[in-house]
């Protein structure tokens, strides 16, 4: 699948796993940020998107700075799911940090 | 109105009873280790279980068992009230006695267990009693012969720091004479994914405040303490003063609290003005301290915010006991009424390096103290954020 | 102890406009009572919306129609009453982690099903930073809420509190209800009341005194009474939790035979938001609007019709959990 066919489907998909439902495909800017400004979305909401592409496209990221990374938009979503068919790897790195993955939580509270 | 806090009950994976966990507070001994009693993929998270059994805890309680049905949190819940009421004597007999209880489990531990016979025929009607938060309640004021006012408060993890806040407060409007305060929850598979699926479990066990911590540690347990207005508290029993509460809505996030500690701060300033006490009084700080990246600085600035250059030791239980969530606030209870009552300074188990962007650090030695006034923080999902202050009597 | 009624929100199985009840009200003769929901785009901000559980629409909806009506005054304590709080959510993670054996779980039914997230939600939703608390003690939840309120403003730590009983109809509850013999039309609702210290604006009623029980000694009413200086015969109204289920209604009979007048009105009000452990929220609701018009709609009116001055609102849930509480006149 080529890039633009797949951030159309991750737009659907988007929509669809954070429940926006007064937003259509068209209104997501693909290379504009997805948190805070762009469509508002938070840390529950990255939550989600890991989790869909985790589920949809068996790409698993547990690197925070990766994650930040790959949620920056649609379209670096869409690149790392590329990325990850292309080499086949499990897990989707950018870095070669060696580091443990720290836990990165945004939800301390509890 | 003075409120004392004449009686006391704690089960934690370090003890049962004020004795039990008075000397493992002071050797710093942490009960956190594997999970042993539900099957789960994620063995490898660490947790702070309570190490007698359902079976040895209706032994020890001595409850019928043929055809009878019981909730973990009901169990430990009951083992923490009755040794709080036997604790305190009273002067006379008081007629009008309160429970205020909290949980946020309920009977989730036995639900996910028999999820399936619940849905089918065979369902008996005890186990149905079982399902809510209330069931454990009935159960507490059922044995220990409690009618009025029986309550359950839900704020997720400052349940029990509202319960007892809600029992003072019944005793200063006159609703009750008596008040059995605290909270109960023991772990489940229902949490433990919960807490999971938002990545804040530490893989390794809680480090609360340390820069490299990871995550929260779920532990499980109950505590309880009673409530009593000067008049009908017998002297003796007189373990402390509760002088200072607050409870305030952060109204930040649905889960997360704010990065500078704004609800937390605000929660604190309230206790102390209630208790008519200024920062400089206040000797230690028994701290909400989750482990987690977001509560540590949130709570660290908002401790930073209200004590500013001169700030108490600080220390959490959770480190050795784990986040018992219902149960944290009525257990940070007992760990306040222990430094008051052995003038000692508890460490903070599990801290190594300072958090680069906090000034202070936790205690991390048992030390001799003089120590007046305790504060207790307890925070939850949902903003709910709650404070309360301990003073010797 | 008291508190003025200054505004109520209603979403419940009858047709409700703004803050007035309607008094056509429907008889439905259902197994169930089930919610008139009003567009929620309306009242909450699409933002907050997406994510929300129905029971958290039911909540905050509820909550926005009673403030709606004050000008959006902002309360200074929020307080929520719900027996089994977000137990579809509940059931949803918990269902969720059985099936898909604890891997690749959502989050969100997780941390929509901890018990005080429509309080917590309507304080985010209006960033309040004032009191906030939930209690979920089944057939007691919403007047363990109402007198920790009434003891607020006794205290005078607040003015205004915003008051809610909330509870949603789960089909897996209600069928373990039938399975044990607690037959009974089954019902839901949300009930949001702003209860002020002083009388201001519009003022429905006044709450005057609530009390809970737990299997409770048989002279409870009467101890309720005296230890609020009320005689018998200050009652004039009794509004009571009859469901049709004929032991449950047993435990009416006795007041009425042996404590109240011959010649109080009794009404009941059951068969027009089912049963659920909130109820009394509805009771509420319904007493304070039947204050304020000087009669209760005929439906409800089970004997001897009067202009009520005095109303104490009994139920009981599951003969557990009983409930007081005592609504009167302001005139």
């Amino acid at each position: 699948m080529d890039k633009t066919s797949l951030i159309e489907k991750l737009k659907i998909q988007i929509i669809e796993s954070l429940t926006l439902e007064d937003v259509k495909p068209e209104d997501i800017d693909s290379e504009a940020p997805l948190f805070v400004e762009g469509l508002g979305l938070d840390s529950i909401d990255a939550l989600e998107l890991i989790l869909l592409l985790e589920k949809r496209y068996g790409v698993k990221i547990i690197d925070p700075k990766t994650r930040r990374e790959a949620l920056q938009s649609v379209s670096s979503m869409a690149d790392c799911i590329l990325k990850k068919q292309k080499t086949g790897a499990a897990e989707c790195r950018t870095t070669t940090d060696d580091t443990p993955p720290e836990n990165k939580d945004m939800h301390g509270k509890a | 109105m003075k409120v004392f806090i004449t009686g006391m009950g704690i089960i934690t994976a370090i003890g049962a009873g004020a004795d039990e966990t008075l000397s493992a507070l002071k050797s710093g001994r942490s009960g956190i280790g594997g999970i042993r009693r539900f099957d789960t993929v994620h063995r490898h998270i660490p947790v702070g279980e309570v190490k007698q059994s359902n079976e040895e805890l209706c032994d020890l309680l001595k409850l019928p068992t043929v055809g009878r049905y019981y909730s973990r949190t009901a169990l430990l819940g009951l083992m923490a009230a009755r040794q709080a009421m036997r604790s305190s004597h009273s002067v006379t007999p008081v007629r009008r006695v309160a429970l205020v209880n909290a949980t946020t489990t309920g009977g989730m531990d036995y639900h996910e267990m028999h999820y399936r016979k619940l849905s089918s025929d065979d369902i008996h009607a005890q186990e149905m009693e079982l399902l809510d938060c209330a069931g454990g309640t009935h159960l507490i004021a059922e044995t220990l012969g409690i009618t009025d006012n029986v309550t359950t408060v839900s704020t997720a993890c400052s349940s029990s720091a509202n319960a007892i806040l809600t029992g003072v407060r019944m005793i200063r409007n006159g609703l009750a004479d008596k008040v059995l305060a605290g909270g109960s929850d023991a772990i489940t598979r229902f949490t433990l994914n919960g807490f999971n699926t938002l990545e804040i479990l530490s893989p390794t066990g809680c480090r609360p405040f340390d820069a490299h911590r990871n995550g929260l540690t779920l532990g499980e347990g109950a505590a309880y303490v009673v409530l009593e207005p000067e008049k009908t508290a017998l002297p003796d029993d007189v373990l402390c003063v509760v002088s200072g509460y607050a409870n305030v809505s952060e109204a930040y996030h649905q889960t997360s609290s704010s990065p500078d500690g704004k609800g937390a701060a605000m929660v604190i300033r309230q206790a102390l003005s209630v208790a008519a006490l200024s920062p400089d009084d206040i000797d230690c700080i028994h701290a909400h301290g989750t482990g987690t990246q977001v509560n540590d600085l949130s709570e660290g600035r908002a401790v930073e915010t209200v004590f500013r250059n001169q700030i108490p030791p600080l220390s959490s239980a959770k480190g050795c006991i784990g986040h018992t969530l219902a149960a944290a606030g009525s257990a940070g209870a007992v760990v306040s009424v222990l430094s008051l009552g052995e003038q000692l300074l508890f460490p903070n188990t599990g801290f190594n390096h300072p958090m680069p962007e906090l000034s202070f650090q936790p205690n991390t030695l048992l030390r001799k103290a003089t120590v007046n006034h305790v504060l207790s923080n307890s925070f939850g999902f949902g903003g709910s954020n709650t404070s309360l202050i301990f003073s010797r009597y | 102890m008291h508190a003025y009624i200054t505004s109520i929100g209603l979403i419940s199985p009858q047709e409700t406009a703004g803050n007035r009840f309607s008094f056509d009200l429907t008889y439905e003769n259902a197994p169930l009572l089930r919610c008139i929901e009003p567009d929620y785009k309306q009242l909450i901000p699409p933002l907050q919306l997406r994510r929300m559980s129905r029971i958290l629409k039911m909540g905050l909806g509820a909550a926005q129609i009673c403030l709606k009506n004050t000008e959006n005054l902002q309360p200074d304590a929020i307080l929520v009453g719900t027996g089994l709080a977000c137990i579809n959510e509940l059931e949803t993670f918990m269902l969720s982690m059985l099936e898909n054996g604890e891997q690749g779980l959502s989050s969100i039914p997780f941390i929509n099903s901890s018990h005080n997230t429509v309080a917590a939600q309507i304080s985010r939703m209006l960033h309040n930073h004032g009191y906030n608390s939930t209690y979920c003690h089944r057939g007691a939840s919403f007047e363990s809420a109402l007198t920790d309120a009434l003891m607020l403003l006794n205290e005078k730590n607040a003015e205004h509190v915003l008051l809610g009983g909330i509870d949603e109809y789960s089909k897996q509850y209600h069928l373990m209800l039938q399975k044990l013999g607690h037959a009974a039309v089954g019902g839901e609702g949300a009930a949001f009341f702003l209860l002020s210290r002083v009388p201001a604006g519009k003022v429905f009623a006044r709450v005057t005194a609530v009390r809970t029980c737990y299997k409770p000694a048989a002279d409870f009413i009467d101890t309720f009474l005296s230890a609020h200086h009320l005689h018998n015969d200050d009652i004039d109204t009794v509004l009571c939790g009859v469901n049709g289920n004929m032991q449950d209604d047993r435990i009416y009979d006795h007041p009425a035979e042996r404590i109240f007048r011959r010649d109080t009105q009794w009404a009941s009000y059951k068969h027009l938001c089912g049963e659920y452990t909130t109820s009394g929220s509805f009771a509420l609701a319904l007493a304070a609007c039947s204050l304020l018009d000087g009669r209760f709609p005929a439906s409800c009116i089970l004997r001897n019709p009067r202009r009520p001055q005095r109303i104490l609102i009994y139920n009981h849930y599951h003969r557990l959990n009983y409930s007081l509480t005592v609504v009167e006149t302001v005139r």
